[in-house]
C-alpha cells in the first residue's frame, strides 16, 4: 500500500477529481485506471517445509481476494497488506490450521468479500443454482421439441419409405 | 407469450445495470463493510507511541465510548483527514485513540510533531497485526466503539465534515441516548 | 487545425450514418428503389470520414501533438513510433474510434461482397449497421471526443500505460473488436429478415414447396460466412489476449475470469452456439426462431461487453475510466438496440416450427444440446460477472465471484459437450444409425482410455484433471480424425471435404488441442517463489536454475534491473533468461517483465522480484515450468483457422433460385425477393 499511495500522480482531470473525491482509494483508482499495480506482482519466497505445503499455500492464496488492489488474488498482490496476510496464512498453516479455519479467520475480519469462491448461503443460492435450473428447464424444452419433431418424422417416414439420402449427409 | 420472455429478461438486466450505475455513483465500490459492526472490538494490547514501555489494551478503554482512528505517516490521505479530525473532535466530546498502523514510531512522532496531536492516546501497531484483527485494509479507517466495547460504526477512508455530521454524530447521539437511562 | 478537422469528420460521419440508417430502411418499407439505392453511397461516405478521423488521430500521435488532450495523456516524446501507433487505441476515446472504424470496415465489406444479394435485404442490413454506427458516433462526439484540445499544449505527454507497451497489445484490441463488431453483421441480417417479414410470412402455410421453404432461410446462408469470420476474429482476439496476459502480466496465468475477459467470452460462447444453429437453419430449415434470437443475443452481448468495460459498474482489471454519463449513454443505446430488436422478434418471429422433422438420434438433436450447453454457459458467465451487483441490489453484502466459481461451473457445463462432440459429425441429419456411430468411434474411445491410464501410470502424481485432459483430448481429436477417414472412404472423390466441413474438422481438432493444453497445464504446472544468492542453483520441475546476478539495462523509454538465469537439464544448457523490472520514464510503478523459454511441450517462465537481502545480493525470483501451455493458444488458433476455412465455402455465396411468384406491388416484389419466397 505504501508504494501505491505514494506513487507519483499522473494526468487526467477526471482522474484527479475522482481521487480527490475518495482520496483513500488512490491505490484502487490507479489500479483500475492505469493497471499500474498489475505488472508489479508479488514474488515472495517463504520457507515452506515441503513441496506439498507450498502447493497448498499457492492454491489457498489464489482463492483469496486482496482488499487493497481488488482485482488481484492474495498470491499475486504486492500490496504490503497482502504480504502481511500471506504471512498470516503461512503461519496459520504451520500452526496446523485447516484451509476452512484460515478462511473463517479472514472472513471474520474482512467479510465474505475475501473469498473468490462464494460460500453457499441464502444470498448466493441464485448464483449457484440458477445455471442448474437453466440447464434443467432447457433440457425439458429441448426434450419436448425433439419429441414433437420425432413424432412428425415417424409419421412422414410411414408415408415415404426413403428415410434420408446418403448423399445429403453434409 | 414465449416470444416475450427474452424481452422481459432483457428489461430485468437493464434494471440491474441502471441500478449498477446509480449504486456506483453513490457508493465507493471498493468499500467492504466490516463484519465487526455490532460485535465486540477485537482484543489488543499495544505499546503507546510516546511511552513505548506502557501498553494500552482494549480492556483499559472499557467504560467510555471512543473513536479509534487508524492512520500512518506514510498515508497522504491521512494528512487530508488530520485537520478535519483535529477541528471536529472537541465538538464530538468523545475520546480519540490514534492507532499508528504499519509505521516506524520515529516517522509517526515526526508526523504528529508536524501536524499536531488531537489524540488522547496514541498506540503503535508496527507489524500491522492489530490492524488485521480490526479488518483494516485502507488507512485512514476509523472505528466507533461504545462503553461496552462493541463496534458501532466504521468509516473506511477519510472523514469529511459531511460524513462526520451525517453519519458519525447521529451514531454518537444514539449511544448517548442508550447510556442515559 | 487538423484535430478540429477530425472532429468535423466525425460529425459528417454521424450525419451520413443517420442517412444510411433512415432512408434505405424507409425505402425498403415503402418500396422506393431510389431510397434503397442510397444505402451503398452512404456507407462509402461514412467510411471515408471515419477513416479520415482515425487517420488524423494517428497523425496527431505520430507528430506528438500534445495540444490534443488524448495524445498528451497516452503518449510522450520517448515513446517509440510503433507504440505511438497502438496508443491510438490505448485508452477509452481512441478505442471507441477503433470500434467505429472496424464497424465501418465490416459495413463496407457487406456492401461490397453482397452485390448479388437482393437490394432490399442489403438495404435493411446496411440500415441496421448504420443505426449502430450512428449510436457509437453520437456517443463518441457527445461524451468521448478524442480530439478535445488541451491548451496551451503540453511540452511532453504523460505516457502510454507501460503495460500496453507490448507487441501483443498492438494486435489484440483490433482483432478482438473485429470479432465483437463482426457479430453486428449477423445481427443486421437477422433484423433485416425480421423486418422483411421473411420469417413471418407463410409460416402457417402448409402447402409450401421445398423451394419456398428454402427461401425462408436464405438469409441464414448469406449470414453464415459473416458470422464465421466474426467468430474466427473473436477467437483470435481472445487467444491473443490470453497469450498477452500470460507473458505481460507476469502471473503465468492465461485466463482470470475477470469481468472484462468475461465480456469478450460471453459473445464468443453465444457466437459458438450461433454458428452451430445457423447450420441447422440453413440446411434443414429448423430452429429458425432460435437462430434469429441467437443472432440478436450474440451482438447484444458484444454491446453489453462495451457497457461493462466502459461504465465502471464492475471492478475489473482493465476497465477504462469510469464515468456515469458514459455508462448511462451506452445503457440507453443498449436498451434501444436490444429492446427494439427483441420487440421486433416478439412480433415477427415465426410462430410455427419450420424445417424438416428429425428423430431423437440425429445431428439436429446433438446441435440442440450444443446450443443448450453453450447458451447456459454464457448465462452462467453473465450471472457470475454481474452477481456482485445483484448482491448489492438484494442487500446480501459484497460478494466476490472468482475463478473457483467460473472454473467449476464451466467444467460442469462443458463436460457433456466434450463427450458428445465426436458424435456430432458422425450422426446424420434427421436420423442417425447409432450402432454404426459407436462402431466407428470405438477406436477413439479405446485409445483415449488407454492413454488416460498410461498417463496416470507413467507420470508421478498427475492429478485426475491431467488424466482427464489427456483422455478428453484424444477422444475429441481421434474422433475427428476418424470422421475424416470415414468421409474419405464413403464419399466420392472430389466431394469428400467441402471447405465448410474442413473448417468444422479444424475447429474441433483445435478443441482437442485446447483441452490437452488447459487440463495438462492446470494439473502439472510447477510454480515456486525462490530466494537466490548470486550463482546459486535451485531445482524446480526437474530443471536446474542458476541465478547469475542482476545488472542494469536501458531501453528506449525505460531503465531496468535485468536478472540472468541459466536453465539446465542435467549438464545441458536449455536457455538463458533475462527477466526485468522496468521503470518507465513516464513514471508509474515498477513493471515486471518476465522472460520465457517457450516450447511445444513446456514453457520455462521466470519473473524477477525484489532484492530480499541487499547485503548478500539475494533476489526473489518466481519460476514456473508449464507443460503444454502453448497448446491452449495453438488450439485457439486452430479454431480460428476453422472459422475462416468454413467461411470460404462457395456455397454460401450462391444466389437464391428464381421463383415464379408474381407479386402485385413494388414493395411486395422487394419483400418477396428479400425473402426469396412468394409464399402467398
Amino acid at each position: 500500500m505504501r508504494s501505491a499511495l505514494t506513487r507519483p500522480a499522473s494526468i487526467s482531470s477526471g482522474l484527479v477529481r475522482s481521487v480527490l473525491r475518495s482520496a483513500p482509494m488512490r491505490c484502487l483508482v490507479f489500479a483500475l485506471l492505469a493497471l499500474a499495480a498489475l505488472a508489479a506482482h508479488a514474488i515472495d519466497p517463504l520457507p515452506f517445509k515441503d513441496r506439498a505445503e507450498e502447493v497448498r499455500f499457492q492454491q489457498l492464496t489464489r482463492q483469496l481476494r486482496c482488499l487493497v488492489c481488488q482485482n488481484q488474488d492474495l498470491a499475486d498482490s504486492d500490496a504490503p497488506l497482502a504480504g502481511d496476510l500471506r504471512r498470516q496464512v503461512f503461519e496459520m498453516m504451520h500452526a496446523g490450521k485447516s484451509d476452512a479455519e484460515i478462511k473463517d479467520y479472514l472472513v471474520a475480519r474482512y467479510n465474505d468479500f475475501v473469498l473468490y469462491d462464494p460460500p453457499l448461503k441464502p444470498g448466493t443460492w441464485l448464483l449457484w443454482f440458477t445455471p442448474l435450473a437453466l440447464v434443467l428447464i432447457g433440457a425439458f424444452v429441448l426434450a419436448r421439441i425433439v419429441r414433437a419433431r420425432a413424432r412428425q418424422a415417424l409419421a412422414e417416414s410411414q408415408k415415404t419409405t426413403q428415410p434420408n439420402s446418403g448423399d445429403d449427409d453434409w | 407469450m414465449n416470444r416475450l420472455i427474452p424481452l422481459f429478461a432483457f428489461f430485468a438486466l437493464v434494471a440491474l445495470l441502471a441500478f449498477g450505475i446509480h449504486w456506483n455513483t453513490h457508493h465507493e465500490m471498493s468499500e467492504v463493510p466490516s463484519p465487526l459492526i455490532g460485535k465486540s472490538a477485537p482484543a489488543f494490547a499495544l505499546p503507546q507511541l510516546f511511552e513505548p514501555e506502557k501498553t494500552l489494551s482494549g480492556k483499559d478503554l472499557l467504560g467510555a465510548p471512543y473513536l479509534l482512528n487508524v492512520f500512518g505517516s506514510w498515508c497522504p490521505t491521512c494528512q487530508y483527514e488530520h485537520p478535519i479530525l483535529t477541528q471536529q473532535i472537541k465538538r464530538l466530546g468523545i475520546k480519540l485513540v490514534g492507532l499508528d498502523w504499519k509505521d516506524e514510531p520515529a516517522d509517526a512522532k515526526r508526523w504528529i510533531g508536524q501536524f499536531g496531536n488531537p489524540y488522547d492516546v496514541l498506540i503503535t501497531d508496527r507489524d500491522g497485526r492489530a490492524g488485521i484483527d480490526f479488518g483494516v485494509y485502507m488507512a485512514p479507517e476509523t472505528f466507533l466503539v461504545d462503553a461496552k466495547g462493541v463496534v458501532r460504526y466504521k468509516r473506511i477512508g477519510m472523514f469529511t465534515q459531511e460524513n462526520i455530521r451525517d453519519e458519525l454524530m447521529p451514531k454518537i447521539a444514539e449511544m448517548q441516548r442508550e447510556a442515559a437511562p | 487545425m487538423l484535430p478540429e478537422l477530425g472532429q468535423f469528420a466525425l460529425i459528417l460521419a454521424l450525419l451520413l450514418a443517420a442517412v444510411q440508417c433512415a432512408l434505405p430502411v424507409f425505402g425498403a418499407w415503402r418500396g422506393n428503389a431510389a431510397l434503397v439505392a442510397v444505402a451503398r453511397p452512404a456507407v462509402a461516405g461514412q467510411a471515408v470520414f471515419v477513416v479520415l478521423a482515425f487517420a488524423l488521430l494517428t497523425y496527431a500521435f505520430e507528430t506528438q501533438d500534445f495540444s490534443v488532450a488524448y495524445v498528451a495523456q497516452n503518449s510522450n516524446l520517448a515513446l517509440p513510433w510503433y507504440y505511438r501507433f497502438s496508443a491510438v487505441w490505448g485508452a477509452h476515446e481512441g478505442s471507441l474510434l477503433l470500434w467505429i472504424l472496424i464497424l465501418n470496415v465490416w459495413t463496407v465489406a457487406v456492401a461490397t461482397f453482397s452485390r448479388r444479394l437482393p437490394d432490399v435485404l442489403i438495404a435493411r442490413v446496411l440500415g441496421v449497421l448504420g443505426f449502430i454506427a450512428f449510436g457509437f458516433l453520437l456517443f463518441t462526439i457527445l461524451t468521448s471526443n478524442p480530439f478535445a484540445r488541451h491548451l496551451p499544449a503540453l511540452a511532453d505527454g504523460a505516457d502510454l500505460n507501460p503495460i500496453l507497451q507490448d507487441p501483443g497489445l498492438i494486435m489484440h484490441p483490433p482483432m478482438l473488436y473485429t470479432g465483437y463488431v463482426g457479430f453486428s453483421v449477423a445481427f443486421a441480417f437477422a433484423i433485416a429478415a425480421l423486418l422483411g417479414g421473411a420469417e413471418s410470412t407463410g409460416a402457417k402455410s402448409p402447402t409450401r414447396t421445398p423451394a419456398e421453404e428454402q427461401g425462408l432461410t436464405d438469409w441464414v446462408r448469406w449470414a453464415r460466412p459473416w458470422t464465421n469470420v466474426a467468430w474466427a476474429f473473436l477467437t483470435l482476439g481472445i487467444t491473443l489476449g490470453s497469450w498477452w496476459a500470460y507473458y505481460v502480466l507476469g502471473w503465468g496465468g492465461w485466463w482470470f475470469w475477470d469481468p472484462v475477459e468475461n465480456a469478450s467470452f460471453m459473445p464468443w460462447l453465444v457466437g459458438t452456439a450461433l454458428i452451430h444453429s445457423q447450420a441447422v437453419t440453413e440446411k434443414r430449415g429448423g430452429f429458425r426462431a432460435w437462430t434469429l434470437l441467437l443472432s440478436i443475443f450474440a451482438f447484444s452481448l458484444s454491446l453489453l461487453g462495451t457497457f461493462l468495460v466502459r461504465s465502471g459498474v464492475l471492478t475489473s482489471v482493465h476497465a477504462f475510466a469510469s464515468d456515469p454519463k458514459r455508462g448511462l449513454f451506452i445503457l440507453a443505446f443498449l436498451t434501444i438496440v436490444v429492446g427494439g430488436s427483441l420487440t421486433i422478434y416478439a412480433l415477427r418471429a415465426p410462430k410455427v416450427a419450420g424445417g424438416r422433422p428429425f428423430h431423437l438420434l440425429s445431428r439436429e438433436t446433438l446441435l440442440l444440446v450444443n446450443n443448450l450447453l453453450f447458451t447456459c454457459a454464457a448465462a452462467m458467465v453473465l450471472l457470475g460477472t454481474l452477481y456482485p451487483l445483484i448482491g448489492d441490489a438484494l442487500g446480501v453484502g459484497r460478494i466476490s465471484v472468482g475463478p473457483p466459481y467460473f472454473g467449476f461451473m464451466f467444467f460442469l457445463l462443458m463436460l457433456p459437450a466434450v463427450l458428445l462432440l465426436p458424435l456430432g459429425p458422425m450422426f446424420r441429419w434427421a436420423s442417425a444409425d447409432w450402432r454404426a456411430t459407436i462402431r466407428a468411434l470405438i477406436p477413439a474411445f479405446a485409445l483415449a482410455l488407454v492413454a488416460g491410464v498410461l498417463a496416470k501410470l507413467m507420470t508421478t502424481g498427475l492429478s485426475l484433471r491431467g488424466v482427464a485432459g489427456v483422455a478428453a483430448s484424444l477422444w475429441v481429436g481421434i474422433g475427428i480424425v476418424l470422421y475424416a477417414i470415414k468421409r474419405w472412404r464413403e464419399a466420392a472423390p472430389g466431394r469428400r471435404y467441402t471447405p465448410e466441413m474442413l473448417g468444422m474438422m479444424l475447429a474441433h481438432f483445435g478443441v482437442a488441442i485446447f483441452l490437452a493444453g488447459v487440463l495438462i497445464t492446470e494439473a502439472a504446472s510447477v510454480e515456486s517463489d525462490l530466494r537466490f544468492l548470486p550463482n546459486e542453483t535451485k531445482t524446480v520441475g526437474g530443471l536446474d536454475f542458476r541465478f547469475v546476478g542482476v545488472q542494469h539495462a536501458q531501453g528506449p523509454n525505460f531503465s531496468a534491473d535485468e536478472g540472468t538465469l541459466e536453465v539446465r537439464k542435467g549438464d545441458q544448457l536449455v536457455a538463458t533468461l533475462h527477466p526485468q523490472k522496468r521503470q518507465y520514464v513516464g513514471g508509474g510503478s515498477v513493471q515486471t517483465k518476465s522472460d520465457i523459454d517457450p516450447g511445444l511441450l513446456r514453457d520455462v517462465y521466470v519473473a524477477l522480484g525484489e532484492p530480499v537481502d541487499p547485503a548478500s545480493g539475494a533476489w526473489a525470483v518466481r519460476v514456473y515450468v508449464k507443460p503444454f501451455v502453448r497448446w491452449i493458444w495453438l488450439g485457439g488458433l486452430l479454431m480460428m483457422l476453422g472459422g475462416f476455412t468454413a467461411a470460404a465455402d462457395r456455397r454460401f455465396r450462391a444466389l437464391p433460385e428464381r421463383r415464379p411468384a408474381a407479386p402485385r406491388r413494388a414493395s411486395d416484389q422487394i419483400a418477396g425477393t428479400a425473402a426469396g419466397a412468394g409464399a402467398r
